[in-house]
């Protein structure tokens, strides 16, 4: 039973796992994407032939030590990487679901996962982490199954989605229904596909997961292979061929549909509002050890934004942890290895592992 | 076991005399605030040694991270702004170690560790310190010694008292003295009581303090 009311089922949930669970089943770190990310954590991506997306962070003795760790990562519900998602089949229509399917929330998504996580047998995760997204996602893994969760990390991200990037996500869904090519929704049925739009609202999301810093220095005002102006519309500046890069090869891998009932996903996530409008609340006599990480130069999910998780837990008397690393690569800083990100990761992942008993060869 | 045959011995001996002396004063299991935490230090012994669950607060966000990353609970945080987001009696010990004396609103510090903690436990170089009282009384330049090392236009020591004043506030928090510690250079001063010689030879004062 989903959120909004509707029953959804039979539904397919898509997973990656690397390491090996051990006997007890009490080195499982559940890692949670972020909007267009994927289960495709730590390998070759099977559409981009891309590194996966936290490559830099998971593996054999990376933070999440693949040695030590048994790491899995599930696509959201909605998504488009073989989870049930509206390019899927309804099998009422026998066509995809597109606009049919029901709205997804942060919270049913992780109620699905909770059945796969049951249905692996791990009785409790030693740890779920995730950034932007799959911040939202560790929030609410802690406040509605406290008692299956030893160590939260949420990085980069809010208990709430705030006006503005409702507004960004809004911006993109707006270029996505606009183009013909998106026919209502049922472009797949039409043999079409909105590409153009999906590209601009990439476009659009991609300078918000950038700083102002980041963009001048990988770009600043410097000319795509020419001598000068073109006094024209081409792509005079590097930055505008990049956002155009970035905007093509994302429509190669990702469903136009999925990014709207997504990004919706994020908006409507209020966890405070769950729990009676106090976030306190939400995390009231928790047993969990959380560890937040913001970063200095994201204007998406601000250090404030994680700050007020912080503060919340406190006020819940939990144990919490909180860092803000020092970087100018605005809110895709997560993805990246700063050597500050890494060391609080295993601080605290080693600090963790030793309150648990867990012991490692 | 021995001192030995403990790994953490020589960590527990590199322990700064102050921070020892207020690892004493807290009881094995506790559960523990370290307000203004440094480096963390005292928290990693008190939760080696003394078995604590420990929690700190710190301003520096360098601080903050070296913490973090060797495993220790710690947040950065304000001790002027943000203790008030604690519930009340969450912690059986709050610890403001050396920090009193550069907050901007030392008695709402004060009453807000009384709130969040059973006891508070409270350490300020001490500016009732005979050294202090020469060097103002004869030299007329604001002291500058090995416990108070800044000069006055640079230090982040705003609120400097002695340790008479420190009792006179206690006593307007109506909080409880338990047990003071009076400390010259590195060395515990036994014997000196909380009053006025303690006040003339002591460097550095640690005050254990309850809710009346």
């Amino acid at each position: 039973m989903l959120d909004c009311g509707v029953e959804l089922g039979p539904f397919t949930l898509a997973y990656q796992t690397y390491g090996r669970l051990n006997a007890d089943k009490s080195n499982a770190i559940l890692v949670c994407h972020a909007l267009t990310g994927d289960q495709f954590v730590a390998e070759t991506h099977p559409v981009t032939g891309k590194p996966g997306w936290w490559s830099l962070m998971v593996g054999p003795g990376l933070a999440l030590d693949t040695d030590r760790y048994f790491v899995i990562c599930i696509n959201v519900l909605g998504g488009c990487m073989g989870t049930t998602g509206p390019k899927s089949i309804n099998p009422a229509s026998g066509e995809p679901w597109a606009l049919d399917l029901p709205v997804i929330t942060l919270g049913d998504m992780v109620r699905a996962q909770k059945l796969l996580i049951d249905h692996l047998g791990i009785d409790k995760l030693f740890c779920v982490t995730g950034g932007s997204m799959g911040g939202m996602q560790v929030l609410q893994w802690a406040a509605s199954y406290p008692e299956k969760v030893f160590a939260a990390i949420p990085i980069a991200t809010a208990a709430r989605h705030t006006a503005q990037n409702i507004a960004f996500h809004e911006v993109g869904r707006q270029a996505i229904m606009a183009d013909l090519d998106w026919c209502g929704g049922r472009y797949l049925a039409e043999g079409r596909n909105p590409d153009r739009g999906l590209a601009v609202a990439r476009m659009t999301a991609h300078i918000t997961y950038l700083s102002e810093p980041a963009l001048h220095r990988k770009f600043g005002r410097r000319l795509q292979d020419r001598k000068g102006l073109t006094f024209g519309f081409d792509a005079d500046f590097q930055v505008e061929s990049y956002l155009r890069h970035q905007g093509a090869s994302f429509v190669q891998r990702f469903d136009a549909n999925s990014y709207l009932y997504i990004t919706r996903a994020m908006d409507y996530f209020d966890l405070a509002e769950e729990f009676g409008g106090k976030l306190a609340n939400a995390f009231r006599s928790t047993p969990v050890r959380f560890c937040v990480i913001s970063f200095s130069s994201d204007w998406l999910f601000p250090t404030a934004e994680n700050r007020d998780v912080v503060h919340a837990l406190n006020a819940a008397a939990a144990d919490v942890s909180f860092v803000e690393i020092e970087s100018d690569a605005g809110h895709d800083a997560f993805l990246l290895d700063e050597p500050e990100f890494r060391d609080t990761l295993c601080g605290f992942l080693n600090g963790c592992a030793e309150h648990r008993g867990l012991s490692f060869p | 076991m021995s001192p030995l045959d403990n790994p953490s011995a020589t960590q527990a001996a590199a322990l700064r005399s102050d921070l020892a002396l207020i690892a004493g004063m807290v009881e094995p299991g506790a559960r523990v605030l370290d307000i203004g935490c440094s480096d963390g230090a005292l928290l990693d012994h008190l939760a080696r040694h003394r078995q604590v669950v420990g929690r700190g607060m710190e301003l520096s966000q360098r601080n903050v991270n070296a913490c973090v990353a060797r495993g220790l609970s710690v947040i950065q945080g304000d001790a002027d702004t943000d203790l008030g987001d604690y519930p009340s009696d969450a912690f059986d010990y709050a610890i403001l170690s050396l920090t009193l004396q550069a907050t901007r609103d030392p008695r709402q510090v004060l009453e807000q560790m009384a709130r969040i903690g059973r006891h508070a436990i409270v350490s300020f170089p001490n500016f009732g310190h005979w050294r202090v009282r020469l060097h103002l009384a004869f030299r007329g330049r604001m002291p500058v010694t090995d416990s108070i090392p800044e000069a006055w236009y640079e230090t982040p020591n705003i609120h400097f008292c002695t340790i008479r004043d420190f009792t006179d506030l206690c006593h307007a928090c109506g909080m409880e003295i338990e047990e003071t510690l009076v400390l010259g250079g590195d060395r515990l001063q036994s014997g000196l009581g909380g009053g006025r010689l303690a006040n003339l030879l002591g460097e550095k004062a640690i005050f254990r303090l309850k809710k009346d």
